[in-house]
């Protein structure tokens, strides 16, 4: 399980917490997240920005 | 061929620069930074310490590694003196440059009511502040609005006394309503806020409200809001009132020299936020190369980045004819402002009811239709 940060805002998501709120399941990976997705707390489109491992 | 020239390198400079390379592989592109033009996140600045950053791990990419990822150059510590649009020409440092177009990214400075407090701006004014802290415990925060409240919230959690001060009754006192404002003030435990006041004098060690109370500080930031950097353009004769004028094309009154950013002002509004900078770009972009699209904003909600008190806001636009209705329990409070006609235009949400967040975003108007 990795976690990924959004370079424009901080955001960090966290495989393994998944975003159950956003109907993201705990355990789904990055690469699984739709494009469609947007940064929760920025609203940065998942295409508009790479994520880096932290 | 003369370059794209883009002053600035923070989000609005690197986002125009990514945007344009992402259309075009060839034209050339040159950004010009007054500092190192190191890619760092700025809305981190307000977090960084409860999420274990120090200044130097806020740098997500350096200029030289950007200056690869965009095949553009990168000149770095030096200033735009002039303007010179009729020539099409900048003064770098006294030396002129040709531009093909100009895009000023330019960005704003904190408003500075008290010579003698810090202000956190950029990553060298955060890496400055971090050094002022060093051994210190109490911290005296002037502003209660969205970056007063993140510090706040950060520090506090991170083990400072933190006093806030303002002016206002309660924290975000020009986004939330009253009750939002108290659900926040009471969820930032630990933070001994200060409504109503004003700041008399900063002296070392103590700060002076004019109702003669005194209150001792080890540090003082202020936090009460920012003013666009104009001054560059006024000079040139571009067209300005709080900030640089664009049309919906981004053009400036000054042909090929366009503006995006917190230096930015767009039919009435400047909006110093992420969102507007990442729709903006995509539409600069494209004129920048020579199409003609124009800029729609929808709406974009603010998160509020204060941990232990989630919240989001989406003001109504000034001056909007309409009242807030609040629901509000033990877990959060929802206010909305409906407009005349029973639409909402507007919301600030904290605690659970942030998780509304999405679904009222949708019935919201654009901000720029």
């Amino acid at each position: 399980m990795k976690k990924w940060q959004c370079v424009v805002c901080g955001f960090v998501y966290d495989e393994a917490v998944g975003m159950p709120e956003e109907g993201i399941a705990a355990g789904t990976k990055w690469g699984d997240i739709p494009e469609s997705w947007n940064c929760p707390d920025c609203g940065v489109a998942k295409s508009d920005f790479e994520m880096v491992e932290v | 061929m003369d370059p794209v020239v883009i002053v600035g390198s923070g989000l609005a400079g690197y986002q125009s620069a990514k945007e344009i390379r992402r259309l075009d592989r060839e034209v050339p592109l040159l950004l010009v930074s007054m500092d190192s033009g190191d890619f760092y996140s700025k809305p981190m600045l307000s977090n960084a310490f409860s999420s274990g950053k120090d200044p130097g791990s806020l740098v997500i990419k350096s200029a030289a590694q950007m200056a690869a990822e965009l095949d553009a150059r990168i000149r770095t510590d030096v200033r735009v003196d002039a303007i010179f649009p009729g020539d099409h020409e900048i003064s770098i440092d006294g030396e002129k440059l040709r531009y093909a177009r100009l895009v000023l990214a330019l960005g704003a400075d904190p408003l500075r009511l008290h010579a003698d407090a810090l202000s956190v701006n950029d990553l060298s004014g955060y890496a400055g502040f971090r050094k002022a802290l060093e051994g210190k415990k109490r911290v005296a925060i002037i502003g209660a609005g969205l970056v007063g409240c993140e510090f706040a919230d950060d520090l506090s959690s991170s083990g400072f006394e933190v006093d806030v001060f303002d002016i206002a009754s309660q924290p975000l006192g020009r986004l939330v309503t009253p009750e939002c404002g108290k659900w926040m003030e009471k969820a930032m435990k630990g933070i001994a806020w200060h409504w109503g006041v004003k700041i008399a004098k900063i002296e070392k060690g103590s700060i002076l409200l004019e109702d003669g109370s005194a209150f001792q500080a080890d540090i003082v930031l202020s936090a009460v809001g920012l003013k666009p950097r104009i001054g560059l353009a006024q000079d040139a004769g571009l067209e300005c009132a709080r900030g640089i004028l664009v049309n919906r094309q981004l053009e400036t009154s000054a042909r090929d020299v366009y503006a995006i950013g917190d230096c930015m002002e767009i039919e009435g509004q400047v909006l110093p936020f992420v969102m507007p900078i990442m729709h903006a770009s995509k539409i600069l972009a494209r004129n920048v190369l020579g199409e003609r699209e124009s800029l729609v904003y929808p709406a974009m909600p603010v998160v509020v980045k204060t941990p232990s008190c989630p919240a989001v806001v989406s003001p109504p636009k000034a001056g909007s004819k309409g009242a807030w209705h609040t629901e509000a329990d033990a877990e959060g409070v929802k206010s909305v402002f409906l407009g005349e006609d029973g639409k909402m235009l507007g919301f600030a949400l904290c605690g659970k009811a942030v998780s509304e967040k999405n679904l009222l975003a949708k019935e919201l108007p654009a901000v720029l239709s």
